[in-house]
């Protein structure tokens, strides 16, 4: 039997690709600035997320949504700091994409909502692929991890905005080398900002609020 | 595994490109790859097979061209391949490369239909 071939040359991200900027224009029209955070599990992504929303909720009205494959333990934590929090339950899903992310804003007033944070599922590879309409991505490293995680999982570490190394509080007992990781994330990022806290202690924390204070309040959002 | 959500994606662009055409019989999809889209080769043939049992492409072959990773060196103002996919850099200055030109891609490329 003869074959032909058909050029079809489509992305096949199209449709997550599109609804996401359908999304990322939503939230800018709505002056609700997004920030979407990818980590392994238990980098301690909610800890800090749980620091940041309280220390913002301050002046600013904060959201977020919550992604995990099952329970509704991080997003309980979470509300000690707002009450707009949501839960996404993916099942046996690794990742979220921008259809849940919709689904999950059904119910909120995005322009009553300043910040809204999107913690996706811990995982260091799915979620890369998936744009959720966010303005910058946060991908965080725990001193605890070891310093070669960027080198593993460099397609992550290249396609978020800024990275955060937390539980620097156990940097020392870890034997974590902070310029070897450091350097392993400019190798697979150059020129990416690198901030380290600690939500424990706080360190360092006041440099996330000036940056996302200076992001969401610029002239260029 | 993110593979499977992917094959899913895949295939109902490609149901959508074959009613776009009046209804193609797929015989092979040719896929280009990024070696750099955070996409496993192996594990997206395994889910491919899997997400089309029971649909009009069940039977269907994937072939993958993997795509390989270059960066643009603004210091000589070239596409260049960098050393590894976890050293983005010139391979021949070695000032760090920003841009990534190609490796990312995840793209249905042609299918190869009965003619």
């Amino acid at each position: 039997m003869t074959t032909r071939m058909v050029e079809v040359r489509a992305k096949v991200m199209k449709q997550n690709d599109l609804l996401a900027r359908a999304l990322r224009e939503r939230f800018r029209s709505q002056g609700t600035y997004v920030v979407g955070l990818v980590s392994s599990p238990g980098s301690g992504k909610t800890a800090f997320l749980e620091k940041l929303i309280a220390g913002l909720a301050r002046d600013c009205r904060v959201a977020a949504l919550v992604g995990d494959l099952a329970t509704e333990n991080d997003a309980a934590r979470l509300r000690r700091a707002t009450p707009n929090v949501k839960q996404i339950t993916t099942g046996t899903i690794c990742h979220l994409d921008a259809q849940m992310v919709e689904k999950a804003l059904e119910t909120w007033r995005l322009d009553r909502i300043d910040f809204l944070f999107i913690e996706n599922v811990g995982n260091l590879v799915c979620p890369s692929n998936y744009d959720l309409g966010e303005e910058l991505r946060l991908v965080l490293l725990s001193a605890t991890e070891g310093e070669d995680k960027p080198l593993k999982y460099p397609t992550i570490f290249n396609n978020s905005d800024v990275a955060i190394i937390t539980k620097m509080d156990l940097a020392e007992a870890a034997e974590f080398d902070l310029a070897a990781a450091r350097r392993n994330i400019e190798s697979v990022h150059p020129g990416m900002q690198i901030l380290e806290v600690s939500a424990k202690t706080g360190l360092g924390m006041q440099a996330v609020f000036d940056l996302l204070h200076a992001r969401a309040f610029s002239s260029t959002f | 595994m993110h593979e499977l959500s992917i094959a899913i994606s895949m295939i109902d662009q490609i149901m959508e490109e074959s009613d776009h055409r009046g209804g193609l019989d797929v015989e092979a999809v040719h896929l280009r790859l990024g070696v750099f889209s955070g996409v496993d080769k192996d594990a997206l043939l395994f889910a491919y097979e899997l997400a089309c049992e029971g649909s009009p492409l069940a039977g269907s072959r994937l072939v993958i061209e993997t795509i390989p990773l270059v960066i643009y060196c603004e210091a000589c103002g070239q596409n260049r391949t960098p050393p590894s996919v976890y050293q983005l850099s010139c391979p021949e200055c070695g000032t760090p490369g920003q841009k990534i030109v190609t490796g990312r891609e995840i793209e249905v490329a042609s299918l190869e239909v009965a003619a």
